[in-house]
């Protein structure tokens, strides 16, 4: 049991390192930094402008339709790193498998594209 | 190797091939026009897998190295689910149409629900057991929300899937941890670390957030919250659906998790599972008792029957696994008939849902009302319907495992709950004139309801042999 929870001591170590760093950073800016604010400096600079309306606006629902899209196909090349890295070690039966993986993702594309979800009018 | 493999997954294979054949078939012909097509194919091939895996299916194999168990208890639970699925689409097809949402994404979603919940029952692996539980989750968001432009019909989508979201958080907290202490997610490894039948407390912590998720899943308070709004704004087949395959599923992936990784500890997790029975059970029971809408009602009544079939597992024996299968498999056949009814109440032409318009609905209807008095008397436990012999059994169990005080509480919480089906029968006999109902029916569900009312009946002769069934089913998960 010990011999098999000190294997993940990297990580551990890792995520320390991370999180103690993260809040070093954070933390940095609100003790050190100097804070004199006046009106001038608070505003927008030169280049940006003044809000002028709610972030919490309506917004075509094909947006998110786009993005839901995307993000199917981008967890699908999560899926593809590991595999093209260790293509050597996962043989025949991991080529296949990620074939017919492809194969089932290709359906739903084919599916959504005959729905019209692609077509913007 | 993998062909052997992929043989013991053949009933899998063969509906999520053909969900996906036939989606690609329906959205390059007609489009929804394919849907009532599509419905019955669906629902033949349920029905025929259903049959051929009753048949066929002998002896005990795994496959993809343990992940995927096929033997007796999960065929038992497997035969329940594609044939209430299969029933419950034929059920749905004149409701869809009526109200207009009878569309081909319906019967493939609700055989990818079934693929997954095939899946669930074969789990001999955490992450198999997620797959099948994420597959058939995911599947059913979609089918609550299906009634897109109908705002309650969206709310229920988006609460399901909140709510269920949060539960597979906790699951799959609970199976990291459960990963962590005992260095595998495989169900036969985790019980060979806890062989001598000490618990570490790391994996206790994740046996707690695994059943935590897992009752969310079969509905059992205090992880219920989700249940009656979900069932209520749902589309009524869809509540159908619900009511009856996916709480099979659930329920016997609770029992495998629970014996087949940690069947040397059961000590430790039997008093969980009798607090949540009793909980459920009590709140089933009186929650309901308030409520006018009868997919409410059925919500709560769901909630008390899976606080009898987690009474079962709580017994932690064998003979309490063979009482909460037999009492799933009653419980499954109740709801098809009453569902059958439900989904034919109308007045004007719109659907409805309030057990006001059943006052004096035995003098239009004699027969149907027959039926449903019947289906409440076994809902509620009376004897001799069967439903009383699905009490019976759970009871008995809980008793021999010396679980005495859970058995006391389940009569008194049935007793309570009995005021509620009764209070639908004395509507329909003794009720007020009101303004009535309609309930016309196809032929589908005037044969699920007679039919369903006929079996709870006629079972009691010898419940149609499903006691030694199911007998033989448990006897395959402990040992």
């Amino acid at each position: 049991m010990g011999e098999l929870l000190g294997n993940y001591l990297p990580i551990l170590v890792f995520l320390g390192i991370a999180i103690g760093l993260g809040l070093v950073l954070l933390l940095a800016a609100a003790v050190i930094a100097v804070r004199n604010p006046d009106p001038e400096k608070v505003s927008a600079y030169e280049c940006g402008f003044n809000a002028f309306d709610d972030a919490r606006m309506k917004f075509d629902v094909r947006f998110y339709l786009v993005s839901i899209l995307f993000i199917i196909f981008d967890l699908e090349i999560a899926f593809l790193f590991p595999w093209a890295v260790a293509f050597k070690d996962v043989g025949l039966l991991g080529f296949w498998s990620m074939i017919v993986f492809l194969a089932v993702l290709t359906i739903g594309f084919a599916y959504e594209w005959k729905k019209g979800a692609l077509e913007w009018e | 190797m993998i062909s052997a493999d992929l043989n013991i997954v053949l009933p899998e294979l063969i509906l999520a091939v053909y969900a996906m054949g036939a989606l690609m078939f329906a959205v390059y012909t007609g489009k929804d026009a394919t849907a009532p097509l599509i419905l019955g194919s669906t629902a033949a091939l349920m029905a025929a897998l259903g049959v051929w895996i009753a048949i066929s299916g002998s002896g005990a194999a795994t496959a993809f190295g343990g992940a995927f168990i096929d033997d007796g208890f999960s065929r038992f639970a497997k035969v329940i689910i594609l044939l209430s699925a299969a029933a419950i689409l034929l059920m749905s097809q004149s409701y869809m149409e009526r109200i207009g949402i009878l569309k081909f994404e319906y019967p493939i979603l609700i055989a990818l629900a079934t693929v997954g919940m095939m899946m669930m029952v074969s789990a001999g692996d955490l992450m198999a057991l997620y797959m099948g539980l994420e597959l058939q989750s995911l599947s059913l968001y979609v089918i609550a929300a299906l009634h897109r432009d109908d705002q309650r019909s969206t709310e229920a989508g988006l609460k399901y899937f909140v709510l269920g979201a949060l539960s597979s958080g906790l699951l799959l907290y609970g199976a990291s941890l459960t990963y962590g202490y005992a260095g595998t997610t495989l169900f036969s490894g985790i019980l060979e670390t806890i062989s001598d039948g000490k618990m570490p407390i790391g994996l206790l912590l994740g046996l707690v957030f695994l059943f935590a998720g897992l009752a969310f899943k079969v509905s059992a308070a205090p992880f219920h919250m989700w249940t009656p709004d979900v069932y209520e704004g749902s589309p009524t087949p869809v509540t159908a659906f619900f009511a009856t395959a996916p709480k099979v599923a659930a329920m016997a992936l609770f029992a495998r998790v629970a014996h087949d990784a940690f069947g040397t500890v059961t000590a430790d997790w039997t008093q969980i599972i009798a607090l949540l029975s009793v909980v459920s059970m009590f709140l089933g029971a009186i929650a309901a008792i308030g409520q006018r809408d009868i997919k409410r009602l059925m919500a709560y009544s769901s909630i008390a029957h899976m606080g009898f079939a987690l009474m079962g597992l709580a017994a932690g024996t064998m003979f309490g696994i063979q009482a909460m299968l037999i009492y799933l498999a009653i419980y499954v056949v109740m709801n098809i008939g009453t569902f059958a009814f439900i989904l034919s109440m109308e007045r004007d032409g719109q659907p409805v849902t309030d057990i006001d318009g059943l006052h004096q609905y035995s003098k239009a209807e004699p027969l149907k009302a027959l039926a449903l008095l019947v289906l409440m008397f076994s809902l509620a436990g009376v004897p001799p319907m069967v439903g009383f012999f699905g009490k019976f059994y759970v009871l008995q169990a809980a008793v021999d495992a010396d679980l005495a005080w859970l058995a006391v509480a389940g009569v008194i919480a049935s007793v309570i709950g009995a005021f509620y089906y009764l209070r639908i029968v004395y509507f329909m006999y003794f009720g007020e004139e009101r303004d009535a109902i309609q309930t016309p029916m196809n032929a589908y569900n005037w044969a699920a309801l007679v039919g369903a009312a006929v079996i709870m009946v006629a079972g009691v002769v010898n419940l149609f042999g499903v006691e030694a069934l199911a007998a033989a089913a448990a006897e395959t998960l402990v040992n």
